[in-house]
Formats: structure tokens, sequence, C-alpha cells
């Protein structure tokens, strides 16, 4: 189990906003953190990643102590086992991939470790090159495996796939999960997509102004509870057309568009940019074999 | 045939210089870049100093402190057999003084414009910060690196008052090329004194067309 317990005053766009939140991770699960930027979640994995020092807290990981600000305990970033995932990625530009990896090594770490890795998230015919000559998704493979070398006891990933087109993440995030079984991982995600949220992690934690707004399974998270749904999918309005009585409302869902026809009293107070879940309840969807 | 010593001599003091100045600028420039100390701003005047102040001003005062009638000149060569001024040592440490912001200002821009995250990377890849330092952000500000030993060298070559005023103008020992070429103007040696400065002027403009190449437009941020 993981315990994480931080309070820091953060500065925020509007003056100071109080960063005060309670976690537990269960050991081997795939947590979201969920929010809108400002929201307080980079500060969160710098924290835990010792980076950033808490105001107050503490933190245990499988029963060790990274950080207990009573007991003055503060371990440094090079003692806590992690690997983080940064935004920008932090790639090493004067390395090339292999020596990227290699350099996480630790002392007396085979080198095996890293010639897997490459095998694994398939990194071979990258690895004499330099970061600049990747691409985003490129660039995101190696810092995945780049955090992967030491073995962390948690896995940190800052909005991994935010710089990247539809294709590139759902084929990134296939990498994750594989890697966060494959390794056993404990891993924490931050993402402000519904539907990536949905498809990778056993729980979600909605962060706003700091605090923790929700916590719970992405499904029961993100739906009101009296929906009996048996089908149903996360999207974005990206178009509202009044046509006579009726509203026809249009939805990205993954890459798709689709065109939704609802009555003005479920449209009330959708707007276009606005989360929806698209549910159908009582009918019977058809299931075909695509050749 | 022109005396070769002012000449030979002034690249042994430029090539000490620099190196001891490489060495010295580094953790200062990297101290700068990183603090969020209160005392920065007075630190960075202090390295800062040299560009704007009258060479002499400098070399004044460390005639002053370094003189044997004062309490430091006198105890540095009584117990440590040094004397600082009048003397190649001493042109050595006013060179690094004087030169010290040329080395320092780009080390300390290089260090400010690496991403943050490849030195947190690092650390939570379990690295110290030597380690760090020297893997991870030297290697990727070899530019700042390249401006600052050449700026340096260029600026130690180009020395005049801070010389005249500690090292004076003893032949072999503290008469540089600068000064050499003042001295053979006065005593109205024309050809000799265009000689030591047509090299002077060679030698400068290859080491700057030099940086200029290899680092593209790197240089001009720094040199006004």
């Amino acid at each position: 189990m993981i315990h994480i317990t931080l309070q820091k005053e953060l500065i925020a766009a509007h003056g100071t906003m109080l960063l005060d939140i309670n976690i537990d991770i269960q050991r081997g699960s795939l947590v979201t953190l969920y929010g809108d930027s400002g929201a307080g979640k980079t500060s969160i994995l710098r924290m835990i990643s010792g980076l950033l020092a808490p105001d107050k807290g503490s933190i245990t990981v499988n029963q060790k102590t990274w950080l207990d600000t009573e007991k003055r305990i503060h371990q440094k970033p090079q003692h806590r086992k992690v690997g983080y995932v940064f935004q920008d990625y932090g790639l090493f530009p004067n390395m090339t991939v292999k020596e990227n990896l290699l350099y996480a090594l630790e002392k007396g770490q085979s080198k095996n470790t890293v010639t897997e890795l490459i095998d694994t998230i398939e990194l071979g015919d990258l690895q004499d090159r330099k970061p600049e000559k990747l691409s985003g998704g490129q660039k995101q493979r190696v810092a995945l495996a780049r955090a992967l070398v030491r073995t962390p006891e948690i896995l940190m990933l800052d909005e991994p796939l935010s710089a990247l087109d539809n294709t590139m993440r759902a084929k990134l995030q296939d990498y994750i999960l594989k890697v966060h079984k494959q390794y056993n991982l404990t891993t924490i995600l931050i993402s402000h997509e519904i539907s990536e949220v949905i498809k990778m992690s056993d729980q979600v934690f909605v962060i706003e102004n700091g605090k923790i707004k929700k916590q719970g399974s992405p499904i029961e998270v993100f739906t009101t509870k009296q929906m009996s749904g048996k089908f149903q999918f996360s999207g974005e309005v990206v178009h509202i057309e009044k046509e006579d009585v009726i509203y026809i409302v249009t939805i990205l869902i993954g890459t798709n568009f689709v065109k939704i026809v609802a009555e003005e009293t479920e449209i009330g107070t959708i707007a276009i940019g606005d989360k929806v879940i698209v549910a159908s309840k009582a009918f019977n969807p058809l299931l075909q074999k695509v050749h | 045939m022109i005396d070769w010593q002012p000449l030979v001599l002034t690249f042994k003091l430029a090539l000490i210089t620099t190196l001891l100045l490489l060495v010295i600028a580094i953790p200062i420039a990297y101290w700068l870049a990183h603090t969020k100390s209160r005392i920065k701003p007075i630190l960075e005047t202090l390295v800062s100093m040299p560009l704007v102040l009258p060479p002499t001003v400098l070399g004044f005062y460390l005639l002053v402190v370094f003189s044997p009638a004062n309490p430091l000149g006198n105890w540095l060569n009584e117990h440590l057999g040094i004397r600082l001024i009048f003397s190649f040592e001493g042109l050595i440490f006013a060179s690094i003084l004087y030169s010290l912001p040329f080395m320092v200002h780009p080390i300390q821009a290089g260090f400010s414009n690496l991403a943050s995250s490849l030195t947190e990377a690092s650390y939570v890849l379990g690295k110290s910060k030597i380690t760090t330092l020297f893997k991870v952000l030297l290697p990727n500000i070899k530019p700042s690196l390249l401006t600052g030993i050449v700026l340096a060298f260029a600026h130690t070559i180009g020395e005049f008052g801070v010389v005249l005023m500690i090292g004076g103008n003893i032949p072999g020992k503290t008469k540089v090329a600068s000064i050499a070429i003042y001295d053979e103007v006065e005593a109205l040696n024309y050809d000799t004194a265009n000689w030591y400065s047509l090299i002077l002027f060679a030698i400068s403009f290859i080491i700057l067309l030099m940086v200029y190449v290899i680092n593209g437009g790197y240089l001009k941020r720094f040199w006004k």
C-alpha cells in the first residue's frame, strides 16, 4: 500500500491555493489524477518524487517512509525509487536513446535490463539516435523506458499523451498498460481526457483547486448513479444545431463524430466543449465480426 | 626582428588565466543559476564589476592591497613567499578577477537556459548533483563553455590598465604585448609597434571567427 498525505500552499493564478490531499493507492494498481490545469496535479507528483517539499505531510510506500514532516524525514529524490515521465520528457540531448537508458542504470545493475526494455518498448531502430531526431511519440516511449530502468516502486506520468495525435495516443496507452502489467508496477497517471482515464485506470482521483473532489472507479466517478445504461461512451460536444423543435448535437467520441438528436430539456446547460456521456438504455446492440 | 617575448608572455598569461577561470567560474555560475539566496544580486554585481570599472581602479586597489607595506601583502610574502605585485603570479590573479564576468556570464546563461526537467530527471534516476553536473549539464552547455573560454582568453590578451598598474613593465615577467606596443610607440618605434599590433589583431580575429563559425550566432548575445 501507498499512503500519501500532503499539504502545501501553492501559488496559483489567482493568489494562493492550499493543496490538501490524502490518497491511498493499492500496490499494482493504475490510478489517474484528473482535473483542470492548475489544480495541483503536477505538484502532487513532484512532492511524491521529492522534487518539491510539502509544508506538511507523509508518504509511506510499501512500509518505507519517504516523507514525514513531523519526524523530519525527507528522503531525497535520489533515494526514492520512482520513475518519472516529465511532460517535456526530460531526455538528455547529449546522449543517444540507448545512452539515456544506460545512464539510468544503478551501480552494478546488469545492462540486460536496458536491452530488455529496448525490446519491450520496441526502441531497437531508434537506439542510436539523439532525442532531437525523434518524434513526440518516440520521445515519449524513450522517457517511459528510461523511467523503468530502475524498476521503480511508483511510476508517474505527467500528462504523457497530451501532445500526441489520437492514433499515437492509443498506441502509447497500450504501451503503458503493457509495461504496467508486465513489470507489476504501481502507476500514477495525470490526464484530463475522460476516455483515457476510463480506458487506463483502476481508480481515479478528481482534483479541483488542490482538493480531491471525487474518487473511485472511473465509471463510478464519471457517470451519475441513476443511470443504468448498458451502452455508453464519453465524448466532447463540438457542435449544437437547432432544428425546429429539436437539437442536433455533434459529439466527438474518440476519433469519431456522432450526431445525436436531443430535446430542449436534455440540452439544458450543455455547451460546446462540454464533456458528455452518450448512453443508451434498453436496446440490444448487434455484435458482428469485422472481416 | 621583433622581440617575441611579450607575445609569448601574453599567450601564456591568457592560457593559464583561462584554464583557472574555467575551474573557478563553473561553480560560481552554477550557484548563480540555481540559487534563490538573497545575496545573489550582491554576488552578481561583484562578478560583473570588471565590466564597468576602469581597469586602472582594479589595478590600483590590487596594488595597494598586495603591496608588502600592507598587512595582507606582507603576510603573503612572509608566510607563503608569494608576491603578487610586479610579478607574473600577480598578473594571473588580476587577470582572473578582470575576466571573471566574461567566463561566468555565458556559463550562467547556459545553465539557466537548460530545461529544469534535465536536472530533475537525473535526480529522479538516482544520480548525485556532481554526476548530474558532469554527465548531463556541462555536456549540454558546450556552446556556452566555448563562448566563455574564448571571451576570457581574448579579453585577457587585450588587458592593459590592470597589467600596467599591478605588473609594471618588467621584460619577461610582466611586459605583455599590449604594454610592449605602448612602450614602442613611446620610443617612436612605430614599426615594431605595428608588428605587435598586427599580430594581436590577426590572432584575435581568427579566434573570434572560429567561435562564430562553430557556435553560429551564439556569441552575439554576450558581445556588446
